[in-house]
């Protein structure tokens, strides 16, 4: 514990344990609502008439718990941590790092409350009204101050490439937010706005940010994740800092034009879309460089796969990474699309993403993270294996169930009868579909008893640093008597 | 002088900089010509040459909110593509002039249920109450959940002006003046110009919601009324019988 306690005066890690612990919080509830949710749509008796716990309410809860609240608060609490260690300077502020804190919480939870209550801007990921949207603004700019004047401090020359990623996040979060939430409040004391944009130009924006939410939000931010998390576990370099210059520039400059391939064959011009497509494809290579940069660090040093199961959680997110930066490029093809676009082949997509790539890269740095920010050791190694492979079936799970439903539900649409009519009506495809989301329910389950035995894990984890730390005290008491 | 990435590595503010013009062109070059380029959004005339999509009626409006409220657009889409398939199953293809005055957009982009932009019409007032109360008694298959306090809430329609105010704001032409209402005449025909005006908000919503008595109950007004008349305007403002086979493929 004296070293924690000498590094926490060093560094403020106090706010790097409080966005740690949340992020496990809002994991667990957001994606218990994400299987309750799954499950309403396999048996829709569990909406209970009940307004507030129907399928349309709670879905936005379901994503804003998981991106903002897990992910969100993991990255508050990696980004921090890994700015003021590579950077070794210190925050300069604490109270303005608590007010981060409590008012990110407060927006996650309010957001969630006030969509269970009716009040949504009906933009996907965008569901903030107006007022929060305000507070986050300030939070960001806030987020923001921090951590660059971090940068600015810095004792080393150079900026780590991890926080490259972080900022070019923090900056495009900032843009994407201010530009795609310009709304008109009804009046000022009205939780009900109307967006500045309308039909094409309000979808455009829309997917602008909608994509890049995911591009800097979910990938960027977490590469950033990646290149200070996996060397350290691995205990050797990135593998390539040539490919770590070629995969920021490229990635960041191609995401932005990505957006417009979630809208083809709409009403959006087809310049645009066809665009989107090209940049689409484009984006493969900087995300597998990505994916190889990460994975190759492990080179020479393989048989850590063998005994670590942290190493084992970043190598299998780097691969969900590569197959899920592989199938989206897939599916911007517009002959692809066309079938995949509106089905359930998009959630499961978004999932191998999210569960594969975010969540997994975030539980294996966690687990790096969380006995250091305690100065002990994790409670149980076996249990982090079991939470792998809980969290790994419950993904192959998930993503084949849906891409079972998604390519099925495509085909049956779109099939005729010997006389060139519709072969089945929309409902049909719909009854076809109620097995394939029994088992995405099932996988989700999954998922989330893998994330209960990290929570377990953790919370025996502190538990124990306090005992030691007890310990550690009575025994420099001794010692201090006897002298 | 040589260029090394090293410099851009030890200076904090060149990399933001850097970082801020790259990351900017994508949405420059894709985003601002849509305000700009007219065909973006086909200009649609009636017969006697009026604009053939209009804003909503208020009472419309209420329904759209309500719409946005429940979260219908997470699993209905509002966007029809030019297949075969999507031409049987739900009509002509979604023009962008037909959401022009949508703020918010509600194309979706999935469907776990049927997509709605063309929904209007095509089943009576009685089947949608019928529908959103107890979708399965209708559809028995049906995984949508049942919607029963639409038809117990009492519509609240006290802030409407204030409604129509904040999306004139954003460029919908609703009035509240006389040079408006006379542009709004020439531009939309009287009937609809009467029904855009602001000052005669609520009137409107009754009068429309007591002649189309949407969910069969004349005696009150509730939430099934005005998210019924909602959808039942879907995809009906153009008529595409009276436009030549092709005609609308000239835009895009």
């Amino acid at each position: 514990m004296a070293h924690a306690v000498a590094s926490s005066e060093q560094y403020n890690f106090e706010i790097v344990r409080k966005f740690a612990l949340m992020s496990l919080i809002w994991g667990l509830l957001g994606m218990s609502v994400g299987v309750y949710i799954a499950l309403e749509l396999a048996f829709p008796v569990l909406n209970f008439d009940i307004p507030e716990i129907t399928f349309g309410r709670l879905r936005p809860v379901h994503t804003t718990m998981v991106i903002f609240g897990f992910g969100g608060s993991a990255l508050f609490a990696t980004s921090y941590y890994v700015v003021q260690r590579t950077c070794q300077a210190r925050l300069f502020s604490d109270s303005l790092a608590t007010f981060t804190f409590w008012g990110w919480q407060t927006v996650v939870l309010l957001g969630s409350l006030s969509y269970v209550f009716g009040y949504s801007q009906g933009r996907e990921y965008a569901e903030f009204e107006w007022p929060l949207d305000i507070l986050i603004t300030i939070i960001w700019v806030s987020y923001a101050a921090l951590f660059i004047q971090v940068i600015r401090q810095r004792s080393q020359p150079h900026i780590y490439v991890a926080n490259w990623f972080y900022l070019a996040f923090i900056l495009v979060t900032a843009i994407l937010h201010i530009f795609n939430n310009l709304a008109m409040p009804v009046d000022l004391f009205s939780m009900k706005s109307y967006s500045a944009f309308s039909g094409v130009q309000d979808a455009m924006t829309q997917w602008w940010y909608g994509h890049n939410a995911v591009g800097f939000f979910l990938t960027a931010a977490f590469l950033g994740m990646m290149y200070y998390f996996v060397p350290k576990q691995a205990g050797r370099p990135v593998y390539s800092y040539r490919l770590s210059i070629i995969h920021f520039w490229a990635l960041v400059f191609l995401y932005m034009w990505a957006g417009a391939h979630h809208l083809h064959w709409t009403a959006l011009p087809d310049w645009t879309s066809t665009l989107a497509a090209t940049f689409s494809i484009m984006l493969l290579l900087p995300s597998w460089g990505g994916m190889i940069n990460g994975i190759m660090t492990l080179s020479g040093a393989w048989d850590k796969l063998r005994t670590d199961p942290i190493m084992l959680f970043m190598i299998t997110s780097l691969s969900f990474y590569g197959m899920s930066t592989f199938e989206g490029p897939l599916m911007s093809l517009k002959s692809v699309n066309a079938l995949s676009h509106y089905t359930d082949w998009t959630i499961g997509h978004v999932h191998s993403g999210a569960l594969g790539w975010v969540a997994m890269i975030s539980f294996g740095s966690m687990y790096h993270l969380i006995p250091r920010l305690y100065g002990t050791k994790m409670y149980s190694l076996k249990l982090i294996y079991t939470h792998f492979w809980l969290a790994t079936i419950g993904i192959v799970l998930y993503i084949t169930s849906l891409w079972i439903a998604g390519i099925g539900q495509g085909l049956f649409l779109r099939a005729f009868d010997n006389f060139g009519n519709l072969k089945y009506s929309f409902i049909e495809t719909v009854v076809f579909l109620h097995q394939p989301y029994i088992w995405r329910a099932i996988g989700g389950a999954f998922f989330v008893a893998g994330v209960v035995v990290m929570a377990y894990n953790v919370t025996r984890t502190i538990m124990q640093s306090k005992r030691e730390a007890v310990a550690l005290e009575a025994k420099i008491a001794a010692k201090m008597a006897q002298a | 002088m040589k260029f090394k990435h090293e410099n851009i590595e030890i200076n904090a503010g060149l990399l933001i900089a850097l970082t801020l013009i790259v990351v900017s062109i994508g949405g420059l070059v894709e985003i601002v010509p849509l305000f700009f380029i007219n065909e973006t959004v086909e200009q649609v005339k009636t017969a006697n040459n009026k604009d053939a999509v209009r804003p909503y009626t208020p009472l419309e409006l209420r329904g759209r909110d309500i719409y946005v409220r429940e979260g219908c657009y997470l699993c209905h889409s509002q966007m029809i593509r030019p297949f075969r398939d999507e031409h049987l199953r739900y009509g002509h293809y979604s023009l962008a002039a037909e959401s022009q005055y949508d703020h918010p957009f509600q194309w979706g982009s999935k469907r776990t249920g049927p997509d709605l932009a063309r929904v209007g019409g095509k089943y009576t007032n009685e089947w949608h109450t019928q529908h959103l109360i107890k979708p399965r008694s209708v559809m028995p298959d049906s995984i949508m959940p049942n919607y029963g306090w639409l038809l117990k809430n009492t519509l609240d329609y006290s802030d409407i002006r204030a409604r129509m105010r904040a999306q004139k704001k954003v460029g919908v032409p609703y009035t509240d003046s006389d040079a408006g209402y006379e542009a709004n005449i020439k531009r939309f025909g009287k009937v609809v110009a009467d029904n855009l005006d602001i000052t005669y908000a609520e009137k409107n919503l009754l009068k429309q919601a007591e002649q189309g008595n949407y969910d069969g109950d004349q005696t009150r007004l509730t939430e099934m009324d005005a998210l019924v008349a909602y959808l039942q305007v879907l995809g009906t403002m153009i008529d595409f019988k009276s436009y030549a086979d092709g005609h609308f493929s000239e835009f895009r």
